[in-house]
């Protein structure tokens, strides 16, 4: 089985041209303080290259002109809290539909695997004026309307009905002899879904939060619809305004995308094993 | 058993499980299910996104469903994404499952190449579309200086967001750049789920390495192939942020020869405030998702029923 391994290899770096490059010209041209040289390099090889005059020159542009620290922490702030009330509200609501039999619990589970089907932007619009009519509690009084604010960009996504989902088929294939038994001593449901369910639950837990991380972070159609002005926007958002502004330097704006871009791409590279089979209990949807 | 000691507890338990899945179906039900049902009522009336008392919400029956009909706008829209479609999702599941089985081949450095070309997916689509926008530059941009080596200059310079038959090709292009990486982990799972004795059955039986993949990898990917075209028709569909970008870069070729039924939605829900008209939308987009996935789960009960 001794074959000449050339052809692959061949293949392979074609490949990861095509994909690198790409990233790989936005790294280098945020470092590109000369726009002009940044324009004329793109005709050629030089487009990739940290080649000629480099200064962080852009990324003082975008700490000067944009508030990319304040749209990077409300991004973190609003994935975050999304997914951590998230990991806690559908696995509750999974863990009541496993392990206990109640009335009702049938045409439960029907109707979150039937909401499963519908994609978000099938009710985004309703939803919109939905939240525009609800009320809040803020600064001592009710004020109508959730728009330009935190709220609106987590509490609609905290429950996910393909996060039940997965919850739900990790627990029913969980075997219940550790329940059981710390039944046995007098511990009540609330202590065992805590002290006992949760921690076994490690692998789907970091499913879930993978998939929800990746959806959440990426999302700019609902800021789009609820977020006006800077205050309240996440990265993909104040990324757009940045880029729609004139007249436009496109150092600064690649050094925008790959401050935006770092993070997500860091926490992959670390937590890599978790993404990959997170896409793989993905394949189960449907 | 002493009833009277037990019924508190039972009583206690009987609502136990309502109160684990109390804030989950509240929230499903007021952010999901709530406004589904809203969109089909809406979809019937002429609401706007700011009422007016003078400008009372009317019934208009089949109104905006007939308004959509003829509309060009929505045609203009359902053809970008039935175009993305029919380019995308072959071309993206031919590639990532040629990228799963290269990566599955026991090579050095296997693990590093499959962690290269998921980087994109990674990637925020938003700054995937800015990225993008700047290499297709017109003149000197990346991609025409590329497109210029390989066809030995006879192909000039194209202004690719500006022009109206190539901007559709340009999202097309990024986004399978972006996507793909995921649809390959998903077929590496899938090719890792074959048991290796059956190669190892048909080596012995004298079957080439293309037979081989004929005859054994294609049929056993059957049902992991089902779910990359699913998703990907579904994902394609729900196409927004790349095409939203290139929209606010202020360069862009007319707006329906790439704008999709999303952006339309948001157009016409948001810019216009006609939320009746966009919920109309809704609803046929929801019914043509709707149809995938029912597509999907009649194939493959087919499959379970003939095994």
């Amino acid at each position: 089985m001794k074959r000449p391994q050339i052809a692959p290899y061949l293949l392979h770096a074609l490949l990861v041209l095509f994909f690198l490059f790409p990233l790989l010209f936005m790294g280098v041209s945020a470092f590109k303080g000369d726009e002009m040289q940044l324009l004329r390099d793109m005709g050629t090889l030089r487009a990739f290259l940290p080649v000629g005059e480099l200064s962080l020159q852009n990324f003082r542009d975008v700490a000067d002109r944009t508030r990319f620290d304040l749209a990077f922490w409300n991004s973190v702030g609003v994935v975050g809290l999304t997914v951590l009330l998230g990991l806690l509200v559908n696995s509750m609501l999974a863990y009541a539909l496993a392990r206990f039999r109640f009335p009702g619990r049938r045409w439960v589970l029907g109707a979150i695997v039937a909401l499963i089907v519908i994609p978000f932007e099938a009710i985004a619009v309703p939803l919109l004026l939905l939240v525009n009519q609800l009320p809040w509690f803020s600064e001592g009084q009710w004020v109508q309307g959730w728009l330009d604010s935190y709220h609106v960009q987590v509490l609609p996504f905290v429950a996910n009905a393909f996060s039940v989902y997965l919850f739900y088929q990790f627990f029913v294939a969980l075997p219940k002899d550790l329940e059981e038994a710390a039944q046995m001593d007098g511990a009540g449901p609330w202590r065992i879904y805590w002290s006992i369910v949760l921690p076994l639950s490690k692998p789907v837990i970091a499913t879930v939060a993978v998939l929800q991380f990746l959806a959440r972070w990426g999302d700019l159609l609902w800021p789009v619809m609820v977020v006006r002005g800077d205050e309240h926007a996440t990265l993909p958002l104040a990324m757009q305004t940045f880029f729609g502004q004139f007249p436009r330097q496109w150092g600064d704006v690649m050094a925008f995308a790959l401050l935006a871009t770092l993070p997500t791409l860091l926490v992959f590279l670390v937590f890599q094993r978790w993404f990959v089979r997170s896409v793989i209990s993905s394949a189960i949807k449907g | 058993m002493s009833t009277s000691r037990s019924t508190p507890n039972a009583r206690r338990l009987r609502w136990t499980p309502w109160l684990f899945a109390a804030p989950g179906l509240l929230l499903l039900t007021l952010f999901m299910a709530v406004p589904f049902g809203m969109a089909a009522v809406l979809s019937f009336t002429d609401q706007r996104l700011l009422t007016h008392a003078a400008l009372p919400t009317e019934i208009v029956g089949w109104d905006n469903y007939l308004r959509l009909w003829e509309d060009d706008s929505f045609w203009a829209a359902l053809g970008n994404n039935l175009r993305f479609v029919g380019v995308v999702v072959p071309l993206q599941t031919a590639l990532a499952l040629g990228l799963a089985l290269l990566v599955n081949r026991k090579l050095r450095g296997s693990h590093l190449f499959r962690t290269v070309y998921f980087m994109p997916v990674a990637t925020t689509m938003s700054v995937v579309a800015v990225i993008w926008s700047l290499m297709y530059s017109p003149d000197q941009g990346v991609i025409n200086r590329l497109i210029g080596v390989l066809s030995f200059g006879s192909i000039g310079p194209q202004d690719w967001l500006r022009d109206p038959a190539l901007v559709m090709p340009a999202v097309m292009l990024l986004s399978i750049w972006q996507g793909v990486g995921f649809q390959m982990l998903v077929f590496l799972a899938g090719l890792q789920a074959i048991p290796v004795d059956l190669y190892e059955a048909a080596t012995l039986e004298g079957a080439r390495p293309w037979q081989q993949f004929r005859w054994i990898t294609l049929p056993l990917l059957r049902n992991t192939t089902i779910f990359v075209v699913v998703t990907t028709t579904i994902y394609a569909f729900q196409l927004f942020t790349q095409v939203q970008i290139i929209a606010s870069s202020g360069a862009a070729a007319p707006v329906d020869s790439f704008r999709t039924l999303v952006m339309l939605m948001v157009h016409e829900g948001l810019r216009n405030g006609s939320i009746g008209y966009a919920s109309a939308l809704s609803v046929v987009f929801f019914g043509i998702v709707l149809a995938i996935s029912m597509i999907q789960r009649l194939i493959i009960r087919e499959e379970g029923g003939a095994a």
